[in-house]
């Protein structure tokens, strides 16, 4: 396939007005030794026919969530994306547009931006929210960034239920950055507050907390706040956005920056990406934000429009002093985000959060009934819980796989003290009959 | 239409105004508030819009209308590769076997992910000449951070802690040094020579064993291929320094020329640029990094690796920097590089550059007349032009790029590379007619004589777009980043 419309003959004509004979001509500033002397090894050009049948091919390879009914979570959620989202996403006009630095043509990006910031901040419960950064865990890594360049320390303190993955792309950004992370240990499935305090000192820049956490337990955000400004540390709080629906927002429990995974708005799991990180903060972070920022304003006419702004923070004005080295964001997911948000609603995020919960407190219920687990933790859950198996965590799955079922999350992978640990995550997908399907096929897996 | 003012979704808000899209709860599980202890529960409905599936689409349908993509025109912005993207990339990656298929899930049901992971590294070192890719980072920017990650620990892997310096052009993107800096090294600028290539003498007494690497985009952001990279690439090694390659104008050089084989040790390529995947208004991109063998040891974790007729992770890399990203990277955006370079094969794959170059060339030629021409010599596959002349009858770069968007284009970039006063940086790409190239000359030309005998056409426009020109310092002095009830 080409996707070139000038011909061989426009080529020419094009070469004798530039003035030269060949299109080798055009290369011969690159100096002969470092040219390519025989092709790329690379397959034969494929017609669109038959890359549409490769790529099909490849994707059957693959079990997916419509065949399979997932139970699976820990970090990527299988909510329902409405018609709308998928469709409105597919308008070109969108995908095909560039980052909108040339505002008077770029108004749909801008507004919808302007839209989505609004949103994240009545979510989080924040002042100000950024456009978006590429996923939940390098969100909390550039909050951990902010916390020390606005308190002028380096050491941060993460809580060790929060996502692995979240941990470890912290501990990569900490390490080069010249900063020193801390881990926290649990309790019931929460902080341990008493290591937590601990654990504090005057170079003690941020508190890094997830909620609900990587084991779907809901921690306890004022009492960190409280321990975290005693010490005039910086509180950032990771959530999940639909569980924001119905829990209080962690702005109003002491949050002072709130990130989180944004994928469960209206984003396919997608083997992991693009995702999108959300950001929000508090007033006076404003000017620390990494990422852009689309502002209000006006135009000539006093027409009111959309802009990026304060962007004297960002790299391509300040270069080796801006806040980050952020250049794009995930702004259709984040624009996925923003459909999301208006379709489901008021109304519809609360019930979407409500039927979660709703199913997950009963797949935890009839798990336990069969016998087969031990409960592990005490402490609220929202839309996921950990349960301990009696049997072999990894056989179990293997058995489901056959009966059409992605099994939960096999928790010892990233705590090793917790053997037979089986993450469990149910959404609002997922009907009474799938889940009594589940119970039945596990029960019956021993 | 367009001119009308759409208002923001929330002012469309009616209360009791909804969708209805999920079922009625058929667990009998008790309410929420018996579930969850007060304390924890909001007492107030979060305040989202209230409002109809209608509502919905008309709303961003007119939102889409205010925008402008590669599929609505030309658009010649530099350094950004504003090519077109195939639609048949869009239909794969939306196969329920790419899109709905969890991270987690065991080794065996993603096998067709894992290959593609793996071909698409195999394929992008193959273009590059490098040895190993990771397709972990996010964008360009993630992408130079990971390499320079990688830098960073290759010298302290050898007990080589002195190198805490990094050379940057005065060219570079705004990146570069940005990226440098985060990753906790100093930058030293380096001057580029008269003709826009780094000034080898400069840089020869910069070198020193403080500095860790070079960072260089060639073609540079002038669009012209630095001839010296055999000797830059020596002077820099021969400090036991490294070579980072900004992948950023890697759309020049195709099937023709590798990174590579030019001497740099550590890559990164923008699939959103180089490999056709959209730029979705500013993301999602993916700037996977490329290495040299000594250097996959620093790569992130985790790798994917094949044996036995068998794709899986391979987390085992005690020297690797960690991970930089959760999950894999953007994985529906290397489904789509992955379609990409399928439908072009090598063949395809050189004409790209080539007709891209050949575009550049085109447009360089034709204009080189009506605007300055700061460095004039064979470009690549982007021109820089000077608005110098323009700027005599009082009209600057950014007048003429607003009055472009009257005539239908999304203007080229403006203002950089930042060594260019008024600079105007045109990239056309491969997959613009000569009929497009040819109506874009003859605008520019307009336009260069309106500058001369009506210079408030320039000074007004645009004046045909939704909007027109836009108070960006109110907007800065006193930020209004969100929606305020009666605000």
């Amino acid at each position: 396939m080409s996707y070139i419309p000038t011909t061989d003959e426009q080529q020419q004509k094009m070469l004798a007005e530039i003035g030269v004979e060949s299109i080798d001509e055009l290369f011969a500033d690159i100096p002969e030794a470092v040219k390519l002397k025989s092709p790329l090894d690379i397959p034969k050009a494929m017609s669109e026919l038959e890359l549409e049948s490769h790529m099909r091919e490849l994707a059957g390879k693959n079990k997916n969530t419509d065949e399979y009914t997932c139970f699976l979570g820990a970090g990527a959620y299988d909510h329902y994306i409405p018609a709308v989202v998928t469709n409105l996403l597919s308008r070109p006009e969108f995908y095909t547009a560039y980052t909108p630095y040339q505002p008077e043509i770029s108004q749909g990006t801008l507004q919808a931006i302007f839209e989505y910031q609004t949103m994240i901040c009545s979510l989080t419960g924040m002042d100000v929210s950024n456009a978006s950064l590429y996923d939940g865990a390098t969100a909390l890594a550039e909050a951990a960034s902010m916390a020390c360049d606005s308190t002028r320390r380096h050491e941060v303190v993460v809580i060790r239920s929060v996502h692995p993955e979240n941990r470890e792309v912290l501990s990569t950004y900490t390490k080069f950055k010249g900063m020193v992370m801390k881990e926290c240990g649990i309790k019931n499935g929460t902080a341990d507050l008493q290591h937590l305090k601990e654990l504090m000192n005057e170079n003690t820049a941020a508190v890094l907390v997830q909620s609900p956490n990587f084991f779907g337990v809901i921690e306890n955000i004022k009492e960190i706040a409280d321990i975290a400004h005693g010490n005039n540390s910086v509180l950032v709080v990771s959530c999940d956005p639909i569980s924001l629906a119905i829990l209080k927002a962690p702005g109003d429990l002491g949050a002072d920056i709130v990130v989180g995974e944004g994928q469960a708005l209206g984003n396919p799991i997608a083997f992991g990406g693009p995702y999108l990180g959300f950001m929000a903060a508090k007033k006076e972070f404003t000017r620390r934000m990494p990422g852009r920022i689309v502002g209000e304003t006006v135009d000539r006419e006093g027409k009111r429009g959309y802009v990026l702004t304060l962007q004297t923070r960002e790299q391509h004005i300040r270069r080796e002093k801006a806040t980050s080295n952020i250049c794009s964001n995930q702004a259709l997911n984040a624009l996925a985000a923003t459909i999301y948000l208006s379709v489901m609603g008021r109304k519809g995020l609360k019930i979407a959060a409500e039927l979660c919960c709703r199913k997950a407190h009963y797949a935890y219920r009839r798990l336990l009934d069969t016998g087969l687990f031990s409960p592990v933790f005490d402490n609220p859950f929202f839309k996921e819980f950990l349960l301990v198996y009696h049997g072999n965590v990894e056989k179990l799955n293997e058995r489901l796989l056959e009966k059409k079922i992605i099994g939960g999350f096999p928790a010892e992978r990233y705590y090793p003290e917790l053997k037979g640990g089986y993450l469990v995550a149910v959404t609002e997908k997922r009907t009474k009959e799938d889940i009594d399907r589940f119970v039945a096929e596990v029960a019956a897996a021993c | 239409m367009l001119k009308k003012e759409e208002k923001l979704i929330f002012e469309l808000s009616v209360p009791g105004r909804g969708t209805n899209l999920l079922p009625e709860c058929d667990v009998e599980e008790a309410g929420i508030a018996e579930l969850i202890p007060g304390d924890f529960l909001r007492e107030e409905d979060v305040d989202l819009p209230e409002v109809s599936e209608v509502d919905v689409v008309r709303h961003f349908t007119r939102l889409s209308q205010k925008n402008y993509g590669v599929d609505s025109g030309f658009y010649p912005l530099g350094s950004c590769t504003m090519k077109y993207n195939p639609k048949i990339n869009e239909e794969v990656s939306r196969l329920a076997g790419f899109m709905k298929v969890h991270p987690y899930q065991p080794e065996e049901t993603v096998q067709g992910c894992l290959e593609l992971l793996y071909k698409t590294d195999r394929f992008l070192s193959e273009i590059t000449g490098m040895d190993r890719f990771s397709l972990q980072p996010a964008a360009g920017a993630h992408g130079e951070m990971t390499g320079l990650m990688i830098i960073k620990a290759f010298h302290q892997n050898k007990g080589d802690s002195k190198r805490t310096k990094i050379i940057v052009p005065d060219s570079a993107h705004g990146t570069n040094p940005a990226s440098a800096a985060a990753v906790g090294f100093d930058v030293v600028e380096v001057k580029s020579d008269d003709r826009g290539g780094i000034d080898i003498d400069a840089l020869k007494e910069l070198m020193s064993d403080e500095i860790a690497g070079l960072m260089l985009t060639n073609p540079n952001t002038l669009g012209l291929f630095d001839e010296n990279i055999d000797k830059i690439a020596k002077i820099v090694h021969d400090a036991g320094g490294l070579l980072y390659y900004d992948g950023a104008n890697a759309n020049a050089i195709v099937g023709i020329s590798r990174p590579g084989d030019m001497g740099f040790d550590v890559v990164h390529l923008n699939l959103h640029k180089t490999f056709s995947t959209p730029h979705g208004g500013g993301g999602p991109g993916s700037g996977p990094v490329g290495v040299k063998k000594e250097l996959v040891p620093f790569l992130p974790r985790p790798m994917i690796e094949y044996s036995n007729g068998k794709y899986y992770f391979d987390y085992n890399h005690p020297l690797s920097i960690g991970r930089i990203k959760s999950f894999y990277g953007n994985f529906l955006v290397v489904v789509k590089a992955y379609a990409y370079i399928l439908s072009l094969g090598a063949e395809g794959l050189r004409k790209v550059s080539e007709a891209a170059v050949l575009n550049a060339n085109y447009i360089k030629e034709k204009l080189k007349k009506y605007y300055h021409l700061p460095y004039d010599r064979t470009c690549m596959h982007e021109v820089v032009f000077s608005g110098q002349w323009q700027k005599e009858s009082g009209v600057s770069t950014l007048d003429i790029a607003k009055r472009l968007l009257d005539y239908g284009y999304h203007p080229p970039t403006v203002y950089f590379p930042l060594i260019v006063r008024e600079a105007l940086m045109i990239e056309p790409t491969e997959t613009e007619s000569r009929e497009t190239l040819d109506e874009f000359i003859a605008a520019m030309i307009e336009i260069a004589n309106e500058a001369k005998d009506e210079p408030e056409k320039l000074r007004n426009a645009p004046v045909t777009t939704p909007v027109q020109r836009l108070d960006e310092a109110k907007a800065a002095r006193k930020p209004v980043l969100k929606y305020e009830k009666g605000g």
